[in-house]
């Protein structure tokens, strides 16, 4: 795919301020911005590979200008309490910031014809992060979800180099607001976890696929691989769709339709 | 003879005095309970006093690894259960950071001496509503002596 132009949204910048602003506003009276599923009994036995989670992306559902899956990720996992450090650049602190999920925007140069798409941790199969860590911290949970062990990760960031998706975040900064279904220091690696502590929790959901169907988009669609009759495998039979660097045959858990 | 039996006698009532003293004084090196938590409400802690006090971060070390790898959070020995027990209140119902000074975690380990860094990542008051919902629903009915409801942080 060499017809491919990534550019930032600029008007996402603007769009993350603001809306900063207004999950700030809506979350500090102590509003739910999600509402724990009834009834949800949290794990006590370890998980088992009977599961295996994955997300549909339907890019052509996804908006333009469109970041609801970012700034829910971002509140769901306490992103949005990173705190830029005093004096530092602000464009400097958009590129260290860590970002679970981002909103690419695709132009084919021959067509013209824009693609928009969110891109987070794929989840692969075959991880590369997992084969490169030299500590074993970025591991594959059982049911699929690939993640950082953060009391095992030393920070030498290899993970992020050998990511093909630019998944992973490194945390520059000390962080003083963390919530506490989201951990977060200094010098450690992190990424996308398909909120583990929801699933964990007996919660079949993302904070993402959540907001894009509230927004009423329906772009993002999550669910169990290992499931036919689940409404993943359902949207994945009658959808074309396929993985992001397919060539290079990591078997990711997101796959993407219409690109 | 009898003068063995003199040194031993002396030296029994000085192991005594000395045994008798030291319990007290242990007695005294406790009480890190905030007033104002959730645990000043309850007789002892997850395990009995005695064990956590020496054996808690063994709990503490097993129990993250049981947490990220096997994803279990309906626990007893989470350390998310941990803060939102032993927390402390200020007057106006607003939690105390748990790490700070003169609060639970860190009246106990300055007088240890022992560094603990857990709280450079995790975090220090309830924050959040999906914790250990186990925990929070066996606990629902605790105030301890400051606190009425759950407080915006919590939830």
């Amino acid at each position: 795919m060499n017809h491919e132009t990534e550019s930032m949204n600029q008007g996402r910048r603007d769009f993350l301020g603001a809306a900063a602003g207004v999950s700030a506003a809506a979350v500090a009276p102590g509003v739910f911005l999600h509402t724990p599923v009834a009834n949800a009994a949290p794990r006590t036995d370890p998980v088992t590979d009977v599961h295996r989670w994955g997300l549909l992306v339907d890019t052509s559902k996804c908006a333009d200008g469109c970041t609801a899956c970012v700034d829910a990720c971002d509140s769901e996992n306490g992103l949005n309490l990173q705190a830029k450090p005093q004096g530092q650049d602000e464009l400097k602190w958009e590129n260290q910031r860590a970002v679970w999920i981002r909103k690419v925007k695709l132009q084919d140069n021959l067509t013209g014809h824009v693609t928009n798409l969110p891109l987070m941790c794929q989840h692969c199969e075959h991880p590369p992060c997992v084969d490169v860590c030299p500590t074993g911290a970025s591991f594959k949970r059982a049911d699929g979800i690939v993640m950082v062990d953060r009391h095992t990760c030393i920070g030498c960031r290899y993970c992020m180099m050998a990511c093909p998706y630019k998944a992973r975040s490194f945390i520059h900064e000390q962080v003083d607001h963390k919530l506490t279904r989201a951990p977060r220091g200094k010098g450690c690696v992190e990424s996308c976890n398909l909120c583990a502590h929801r699933l964990d929790s007996g919660d079949v959901s993302t904070a993402c696929a959540e907001a894009c169907s509230a927004e009423g988009h329906q772009a993002l669609i999550f669910g169990d691989l290992k499931d036919p009759l689940g409404s993943l495998r359902q949207a994945l039979a009658k959808t074309p769709s396929r993985q992001i660097r397919q060539d290079l045959g990591l078997n990711t858990g997101v796959r993407y339709a219409g690109i | 003879m009898a003068e063995v039996m003199t040194k031993g006698v002396l030296l029994a009532l000085l192991a005594a005095v000395l045994g008798v003293g030291s319990a007290a004084y242990a007695e005294e090196v406790g009480g890190f309970v905030l007033p104002s938590s959730k645990a000043a409400a309850v007789e002892n802690c997850v395990e009995p006093t005695e064990y956590m006090r020496r054996n808690h971060f063994e709990l503490i070390r097993h129990q993250r690894d049981k947490t990220v790898y096997g994803g279990i959070r309906g626990t007893s020995h989470s350390l998310s259960g941990c803060v939102a027990c032993h927390v402390g209140y200020d007057d106006a119902g607003a939690p105390v950071e748990i790490d700070a000074e003169g609060q639970f975690c860190r009246s106990c380990h300055a007088y240890a001496s022992v560094e603990m860094n857990c709280f450079d990542c995790h975090a220090t008051v309830p924050r959040g509503e999906s914790w250990n919902h186990e925990v929070a629903a066996a606990h629902a009915h605790i105030t301890g002596s400051a606190l009425m409801g759950p407080t915006a942080a919590e939830r």
